[in-house]
């Protein structure tokens, strides 16, 4: 049962194979089993998941399920759960019971999805490795000695090794995305805005996206029927109709012309994992799409850019944490300031104060105009290179990840070729587009998955081509040794 | 752009965070090998690109002036440090 996609379950759930009482059990269980090895949650739910399951049950059997209602689902310790601890990786939220359900838990629960635990991730969502983490790093099931990617690292291999047929997770920078290609599963990053950031603790707010982390991609488009729509607690959630993201899956791709970037296949990515990736767009090529080299001249620029806007908006927002009125707060603060700077250098680890220091510094009198504004310029020229290249071609596909999953340790000291391992996915990020990572092979053993960018709300069809790739092909469905 | 130790200094002060005086070095060289990545930026010119804030042309929703929150002092300050009679607490600011 473990090996079933959501929809799968969602069938055995509604011609009475298992009732989510027995699921949520079993889920439980392999939790409790694997995550002492894994550490891929920070808080396991077994009260609640079980009172849920129990709810969930009772709708069902009242004619009034909807497709995923008593299937558990792992949440990103980044979205608050009312009456929950959420941590956001961090030890400034260690203390943290959330007070409300963020928008994307509470249609969740409104679904009677049964939200089985919290999942670790990068402190505040700020890495590639998930080891940036409170609470130690996350193994990927692949291989226990490499990461899971991040900054939904927990998320990632959650689902890799079955423990949760699905997560969420959030994406500023490829925090969905990478995660999801190095532990070889499928991961969504909607439009900026299609999913509401209510209650979502904020990185960096113009490029933060909550979705869906499934095994396959009409396991995503599920979860995007339940999360996203247009919320007035979000100020920049987008007025847009929102489609039945099932409904285009099985519509044949023939005819479609995909982009392929130079820059993305350019120096700097791995022989193998351009093999994968290439093997992958000729079985697009088998089920009728056509391929055309494009330019997106400005992708070296995205880095710079991003490590420019991400740290500029971390430093504003998690201003916020003050010691004050809620998190961590230090002992015996002498004064008013050194309350907030001692609970601040105490509850924020490493990383998090290299960012929000970037942030704080790029902002500062003086030097706006070299470092914010000019971004803010760059921004613009990324956001046009993807608007004139989807003008010749319906979706842009490449590499999601650099290079497969690395050695724990390998990165940590090592900040600059941490961001440089996130060159094909934060100019997505900066351009507010959706983007999707399939699983497209292996490389010694490690997944790799190939991404496929679309253009503005075009989810369904990224949704759609994702799903005719997968059936025709296996990578998706390979489940890592030990956990079968 | 290098930052030596003093502008780390005034760096983590304006971002009201304390750091150990022996990581200071490392963050000085750290903190200057981002910006030093940040600075290939300079490559391109940008002169008459308009900047963009955010990725999509949205303008601030206006919503109506109506009372839509209800007062949850009490359960907001469950996760308060420290508080009396509905206050938060902080040391003493004014003498």
């Amino acid at each position: 049962m473990h090996q079933s996609t959501l929809a799968q379950l969602s069938t055995a759930l509604e011609s009475n194979q298992i009732n989510s009482e027995e699921l949520t059990r079993l889920y439980l269980e392999r939790c409790k089993q694997f995550n002492e090895s894994l550490n891929c949650f920070i808080t396991i739910n077994e009260e609640l998941a079980l009172a849920q399951a129990n709810a969930a049950d009772k709708l069902r059997a009242a004619g009034n399920a909807s497709p995923l209602t008593g299937i558990p689902i792992a949440q990103k310790d980044i979205f608050c759960t009312k009456g929950i601890k959420t941590s956001c990786g961090s030890k400034m939220l260690d203390n943290f019971i959330a007070p409300y359900d963020a928008t994307v838990i509470e249609k969740m629960n409104a679904a009677g999805i049964v939200n089985i635990g919290k999942t670790n991730m990068d402190e505040f969502a700020m890495g590639s490795s998930n080891e940036t983490s409170f609470y130690g790093a996350v193994k990927n099931p692949w291989d226990q000695d490499t990461v899971p990617g991040g900054s939904s690292g927990g998320s990632a291999s959650a689902v890799a090794a079955r423990l949760s047929p699905a997560a969420t997770g959030t994406d500023t920078g490829g925090s969905i995305r990478q995660p999801a290609s190095l532990c070889g599963i499928t991961g969504l990053k909607p439009t900026y805005g299609r999913v509401s950031r209510y209650g979502m603790i904020a990185f960096a707010s113009s490029l933060d996206q909550g979705g869906p982390m499934t095994q396959t991609a009409e396991d995503a488009a599920l979860m995007m029927n339940v999360i996203a729509g247009f919320d007035e607690r979000d100020s920049t959630s987008a007025e847009h109709p929102v489609d039945d993201y099932t409904t285009k899956l099985n519509d044949s791709i023939d005819g479609l012309k995909i982009g392929l970037p130079k820059e993305y296949f350019g120096e700097g990515l791995d022989s193998n994992i351009a093999k994968c990736v290439e093997d992958g767009i000729k079985e697009l090529e088998k089920l009728g799409a056509t391929c055309k080299e494009i330019e997106l001249p400005n992708t070296e620029l995205s880095i710079p850019a991003y490590y420019v806007v991400a740290p500029a908006e971390c430093s504003s927002n998690l201003s916020r944490f003050d010691g004050v009125r809620f998190g961590h707060r230090c002992e015996d603060p002498k004064d008013l300031s050194d309350l907030y700077c001692r609970s601040r250098g105490e509850g924020f680890g490493k990383e998090v104060k290299r960012r929000i220091m970037i942030g704080a510094y790029v902002l500062s009198a003086g030097y706006y105009d070299a470092y914010y504004l000019k971004a803010q310029q760059i921004r613009h020229l990324i956001r046009d290179d993807f608007q004139n290249a989807l003008k010749d071609v319906d979706v842009i596909a490449g590499p999601t990840a650099t290079g497969t999953a690395f050695k724990l340790n390998e990165m940590i000291d090592d900040p600059i070729s941490m961001y440089l391992s996130d060159l094909y996915t934060v100019s997505v990020n900066l351009a507010g587009l959706p983007a999707i990572s399939v699983p497209a092979g292996f490389v010694n053993n490690l997944p790799v998955g190939m991404q496929l960018i679309g253009n503005y709300f075009e989810e369904s069809r990224l949704l759609n081509i994702a799903h005719q790739f997968q059936q025709a092909t296996d990578h998706h469905k390979a489940i890592p040794g030990g956990f079968e | 752009m290098s930052l030596d130790k003093t502008e780390v200094q005034k760096i983590a002060w304006l971002a009201r965070l304390s750091i150990d005086e022996q990581d200071i070095s490392t963050y000085s060289d750290e903190l200057s090998n981002i910006l030093g990545l940040v600075e290939s930026m300079n490559s391109v010119d940008t002169n008459g690109i308009s900047p963009i804030a955010h990725p999509l042309d949205l303008t601030a929703r206006l919503r109506s002036d109506a009372i839509t929150e209800i007062n949850q002092r009490e359960q907001f300050q469950k996760n308060a440090p420290l508080t009396d009679a509905g206050c938060y607490l902080v040391p003493k600011v004014i003498e």
